[in-house]
C-alpha cells in the first residue's frame, strides 16, 4: 500500500477554497460568510476529534471501548432520525422507536459482516467494526426517518379511509397494510436508486478512499459491493422494524387509530 | 339486542340505552353536541368506559373487528382506501341488487371513487356496510347529501333492513326524516343523552 500523506500546509492550501467562497459571499452579498466559516471550523474540529478517538480506539482494540463507541454512534443517529421527522410519536416512543430499530438493524448487519465475511481478528476489531457501522448507520437512519415520516403523515391524512375499513370489521394490520407498503417503498427507494446509480453517476466515498489509500481498484470495488449490500440489508431491516413499530403504537389492542399518540404538527 | 350501560367517553356523559332488533333510534341535537362521538363510542372506534353488549355478549369479550362487523358505524363522510369503487366491496357483483335499489348505475363500480359525487359516495358507503350484514347499523347522517328521490330509496331500504330484524341508531338533522323513520328518539346536548317522547 502506498499513499501520499498530507501535511498541515497541504490542508491550509485546500482551505483557501473555503476562503474563496467567503469572498464570493461578501462580494455578492450572499450573507452566508459567517455560517460558512463556522461550518468549516466545526468540520475541522469534529473530524480531528474523531481521528483522535479512532486512533486511541484502534490502539486499545478492546471489546468494551468498541461497544461503547458503537452505542454512542447509534444514540446520535437515533436523535438525528427523530429530528428529521415532521410529525413525531409522542413521548419516549419517538426517540425510542427510531433508536431501537437502528440498534437492531445496524447491529445485526454489522455483526453479520464482521463474523461471516470480513472475519477480522478479533471479530470486533474497531478498525473494521466502526467504519462499517458508520456507513450502515448513516443509510439506515435515512430509511427509518423516511419510513416513519411517510407513515405518520399518511395516518393523519388517510384516517377516514383506515377507519372505514376498521368500521367494516378489518383488524388494524389489514387496515394499515397499504400505508405500511407505501412507507416501506419510500424508505427503500434511496437504496434502490443508490445501487442503480453507483459507479455511473457517483463514485462512492469509501471506494475512492481505498483507491487513494493505494488499494487496487478491483479490490476496492469488492469492498464497496459488500458495503452496498450491507446498507440495503440494514435499511430494509431498520425501516421494517420502525414502520411496524409505528403501526403498533398508532393503533391499540381494540384496533383503533390513536392519533393522540402523535405530537401536534410543529409550527 | 344492543345493551348500553353507563357508557361514557371524553365529551360524552354516561348514558344507558337498550335497543331491540327492528328498532330505529333517531339521535337528534345541535351540531357539536356529541352525536358522532356517541356512535363512535358504541362502535369502539374511540376509547370509552362502560358496558356494551350485543345479544348478551360483552363487547370486550370479543375481538374489536368482530364487534365492528356486527355493530357497523357509517361515518358522515365515509372514507375510501382504494382507487375504484368496486375494490371497496368484498364481492361487487353480489352487491348489484343493493346498488340498484339505491338508484346507482352498476357501471359505477369501475369508476374511481374520486370522480363520484358526494351523494353517490354516501349511498355506496351504505351499500358497502349492508353487504357485511351487520346486526346493528350506526348511521351518521346517511342522507345529508341526497336529493328527495335518493333519500326515499335509502329510507325504504333501511326500513326493510329493520323489518328483517336489524337495529338502527340514526343521527339526523332533518326533523321530518326523524318523524318518518324513528321508533324512538334520543337527544344529545352538551354531551348529555336524554330519551325523548316521539314527535316531542
Amino acid at each position: 500500500m502506498s499513499y501520499i500523506p498530507l501535511s498541515l500546509a497541504d490542508l491550509a492550501i485546500a482551505g483557501l477554497l473555503v476562503l474563496v467562497n467567503g469572498g464570493l459571499s461578501l462580494a455578492l452579498g450572499l450573507g452566508i460568510e459567517r455560517r460558512l466559516m463556522i461550518a468549516a471550523i466545526r468540520m475541522v474540529v469534529q473530524l480531528l476529534l474523531v481521528g483522535l478517538v479512532l486512533q486511541a480506539l484502534f490502539g486499545a482494540a478492546s471489546l468494551a471501548a468498541t461497544a461503547a463507541t458503537a452505542l454512542a454512534m447509534v444514540l446520535f443517529a437515533g436523535r438525528e432520525a427523530v429530528a428529521r421527522q415532521e410529525r413525531r410519536l409522542s413521548g419516549w416512543w419517538s426517540y425510542g422507536l427510531g433508536t431501537a430499530s437502528m440498534l437492531l438493524a445496524a447491529g445485526v448487519v454489522t455483526t453479520f459482516a464482521l463474523t461471516t465475511q470480513l472475519r477480522p481478528d478479533p471479530w470486533y476489531d474497531p478498525r473494521y467494526a466502526i467504519p462499517l457501522l458508520g456507513m450502515v448507520l448513516g443509510n439506515t437512519m435515512t430509511g427509518i426517518s423516511l419510513g416513519l415520516t411517510i407513515l405518520t403523515g399518511d395516518v393523519s391524512s388517510g384516517r377516514a379511509g383506515i377507519e372505514a375499513r376498521l368500521a367494516l370489521g378489518a383488524d388494524r394490520y389489514q387496515a394499515m397494510l397499504p400505508l405500511v407498503r407505501k412507507a416501506l417503498r419510500g424508505a427503500l427507494m434511496p437504496v434502490v436508486n443508490g445501487m442503480a446509480a453507483t459507479g455511473l453517476v457517483s463514485l462512492p466515498g469509501m471506494m475512492t478512499g481505498q483507491i487513494l489509500g493505494g488499494v487496487a481498484p478491483v479490490e476496492a470495488v469488492k469492498y464497496q459491493i459488500m458495503v452496498m449490500f450491507l446498507i440495503a440489508g440494514g435499511t430494509g431491516l431498520g425501516a421494517t422494524a420502525a414502520v411496524l413499530g409505528g403501526v403498533f403504537r398508532l393503533t391499540d389492542h381494540r384496533h383503533r387509530i390513536r392519533l393522540d399518540r402523535l405530537e401536534a404538527r410543529r409550527g | 339486542m344492543l345493551k348500553i350501560h353507563d357508557l361514557s367517553r371524553a365529551g360524552l356523559a354516561p348514558f344507558r340505552l337498550d335497543v331491540a332488533g327492528g328498532e330505529c333510534v333517531v339521535v337528534t341535537g345541535p351540531s357539536g353536541a356529541g352525536k358522532s362521538l356517541l356512535l363512535r363510542a358504541i362502535a369502539d372506534l374511540d376509547p370509552s368506559v362502560g358496558q356494551v353488549s350485543l345479544d348478551g355478549i360483552e363487547r370486550e369479550a370479543m375481538a374489536a373487528p368482530a364487534w365492528r362487523a356486527q355493530v357497523c358505524y357509517l361515518a358522515a363522510e365515509p372514507g375510501w382506501w382504494a382507487d375504484s369503487v368496486a375494490e371497496h366491496f368484498t364481492d361487487w357483483p353480489a352487491a348489484a341488487p343493493l346498488i340498484e335499489r339505491l338508484s346507482l348505475p352498476l357501471e359505477i363500480g369501475a369508476k374511481p371513487v374520486a370522480v363520484c359525487s358526494t351523494g353517490e359516495r354516501q349511498r355506496l358507503a351504505l351499500a358497502r356496510a349492508l353487504t357485511r350484514q351487520p346486526k346493528v347499523l350506526l348511521l351518521d347522517e346517511p342522507t345529508s347529501a341526497l336529493d328527495g328521490g335518493a333519500r326515499a330509496a335509502v329510507e325504504s331500504l333501511l326500513a326493510e333492513c329493520r323489518a328483517a330484524g336489524m337495529a338502527l341508531i340514526w343521527v339526523s338533522h332533518d326533523a321530518d326524516q326523524a318523524r318518518r323513520v324513528a321508533t324512538r328518539r334520543i337527544e344529545v346536548a352538551d354531551g348529555q343523552v336524554t330519551e325523548m317522547e316521539l314527535g316531542g
